[in-house]
């Protein structure tokens, strides 16, 4: 073999270990004028206002808020765990949520938990295999195999397969729990504040293995966080949202090219974004703080 | 780390406690200055009698009768225990997962259950066909009631997020009792089994006493009636030596049933 032979098959792997899958054809959400109201003939807390967002297919979207904004109500409605009152939503053009329609949870949304929500009590591999398994879409030997073809994908995951979720990391447990939802080729992966707890190491590191995720298996992606930051690094665009009611104040494109790494968070294009960012949350902070805005899970 | 289990702290801890009570015992007969007390037989009286080919009043590990009144109690425990787990499981299941029937069962067990189980004796006589079902009836009531409240508990303690991701992930109702109240409610259904089957030994014992032919009950009444003191205490040992027996037949059904809390916590029993 020639030097320059075994030269093109090295560049030639090495593109393939970053090059992003292409953008899906179906997942794209339509949020339209969205209002949510608990205890509508009550105490009427009014958790939502006015809400509008797009997303195109394979898009990374981010929504930033304090706590309390109700961004996890946002997302129970595009989840369907919890109705809306005012406005629609649709995915891929189809109603998914009026206010006259009860509420449908289903495998093409599938969320991953602020508090994490794997069985304790099934492996991580039973945990992978459940969706597909009582949707009736695998065989055991055909979820077996894609499971722990998708553990091993996401970081060497297939080594703690026979472990329960207690017995790992909280990281691991995250990242287990965001392959359960792919294992189901969900049309939008849903993550309430999956690294919330987490110090910061342990959290760079699941944005690797996050944003490793995203490029081999590319979903339109809804993140949930309170950390800025976190939000410009990961997501395509970011949606900042002020609470009480809770409403969307800005929307911030994120053109940092894919795949990112953490030097570019040295970069300037994304030092101007944080600025940016920063100015418009800053305003919405210092409100939240004046009001007394209480730590809200 | 590996211990063996004769060098643990905990081996030692136990058998000194039992030492402990005998010694007690021994004490309160021997140089208590309570004429009542002295009376009692200690505890090598008792241990001669209970191994003695010929005991004195009729009953030893070598008399049939001795294994009668065991097998009676059990049988009745027995039966008891697993109508009251039948029964008592899906109904305490049911309660958690359905509010409507919780609205409608909570009032009802919420009125029945503080009824003392001695208290249902009389009527359960009159209204059963025969002895027999009378105190079976009143000893898996105690042990219903337990059961079903800590299965109740048991479900309505679940992270309501484990029925989201359920859902999410596409189950339908089957799944999730299947796959979600069952296992997690799991670890208080057992906490319900064991205090049910203590329950169900205590108010079987009460119910011998004072209604049957049969039964270790049944055996301590009599021998208080014909004031045999070792036979009282033999069958008193036997009924914490049979309690003890069916506590850790329960633990080790729950371990082997729920391994991912033996394994992910070291958690036992
Ligand atoms: N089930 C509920 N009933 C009444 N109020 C609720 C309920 N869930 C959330 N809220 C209120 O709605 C607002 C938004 O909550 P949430 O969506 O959880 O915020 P976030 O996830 O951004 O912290 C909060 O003020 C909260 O108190
Ligand atoms: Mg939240």
């Amino acid at each position: 073999m020639t030097v320059q032979a075994s030269h093109a098959i090295d560049e030639a792997m090495e593109k393939s270990l970053t090059v992003m899958a292409p953008r899906p054809d179906v997942g794209s959400l339509a949020i339209e004028n969205v209002g949510k109201t608990y205890d509508p003939e009550g105490a009427r807390v009014v958790a939502l206002h006015d809400c509008s967002v797009d997303i195109a297919p394979g898009d990374f979207l981010a929504i930033v808020g304090p706590s309390g904004c109700g961004k996890s109500t946002l997302m129970n409605i595009i989840a369907g765990f919890d109705n809306v009152t005012e406005g629609r939503v649709l995915l891929d053009g189809q109603l998914l949520a009026t206010p006259s329609s009860p509420p449908k949870p289903g495998p093409d949304r599938v969320v991953v938990f602020q508090n994490g929500a794997l069985f304790p009590w099934k492996t991580v591999l039973e945990n992978v295999m459940y969706g597909p398994l009582v949707q009736h879409k695998m065989t055991l030997d055909v979820a077996e195999e894609r499971a722990m073809d998708l553990l091993t994908k996401c970081g060497g995951l297939d080594k703690v397969a026979a472990s329960y979720p207690p017995q790992l990391s909280s990281g691991m447990q995250r990242r287990v729990e965001i392959v359960r939802a792919l294992i189901n080729e969900p049309k939008i992966l849903l993550l309430d504040e999956p690294f919330r707890a987490m110090d910061t190491v342990s959290k760079n590191t699941m944005h690797q293995h996050l944003l490793e995720m995203y490029r081999v298996c590319r979903k339109t992606i809804i993140f949930i966080t309170h950390d800025l930051e976190e939000a410009i690094y990961l997501a395509d665009k970011v949606i900042v949202m002020t609470s009480r009611p809770g409403t969307i104040k800005s929307t911030i494109a994120v053109n940092l090219p894919r795949p990112r790494t953490p030097e570019m968070m040295l970069g300037a294009e994304y030092l101007a974004l944080k600025a940016q960012a920063i100015a418009s949350v800053h305003e919405e902070a210092k409100k939240a703080f004046e009001r007394g805005e209480r730590e809200h899970a | 780390m590996k211990t063996s289990w004769w060098t643990s702290r905990k081996f030692w801890l136990m058998w000194a406690g039992y030492a402990g009570a005998i010694a007690m015992w021994y004490a309160s007969v021997k140089w208590l200055p309570i004429a009542s007390f002295n009376r009692l037989p200690d505890p090598w009286a008792v241990a001669r009698e209970w191994f003695s080919p010929h005991p004195a009043f009729g009953v030893s590990v070598f008399t049939p009768v001795y294994y009668v009144h065991i097998f009676y109690s059990v049988y009745r425990a027995t039966a008891a225990f697993l109508l009251a787990v039948l029964l008592g499981v899906p109904l305490g299941i049911l309660m958690g997962w359905s509010r409507t029937f919780d609205t409608y069962a909570s009032a009802l067990v919420g009125l029945l259950r503080p009824i003392p189980p001695l208290a249902w004796i009389p009527l359960a006589i009159l209204i059963f066909p025969g002895i027999e079902i009378a105190v079976i009836y009143v000893t898996f009531l105690v042990a219903f009631f337990a059961t079903v409240m800590n299965t109740y508990v048991g479900v309505k303690s679940i992270d309501p997020d484990y029925f989201r991701a359920a859902a999410s992930l596409g189950s339908k109702p089957r799944d999730v009792l299947r796959h979600v109240i069952i296992p997690g409610a799991l670890p208080n259904i057992f906490t319900g089994l064991q205090i049910a089957m203590g329950a169900a030994w205590f108010s079987l014992a009460a119910g011998e006493m004072i209604a049957a032919q049969y039964g270790l009950g049944f055996m301590i009444f009599e021998s208080y009636n014909l004031i045999q003191f070792p036979t009282i205490v033999i069958g008193m040992a036997t009924l914490g030596i049979a309690g003890f027996i069916s506590s850790a037949l329960i633990r080790v059904v729950g371990n082997r049933l729920m391994r991912w809390r033996v394994q992910s916590f070291g958690m036992k029993g």
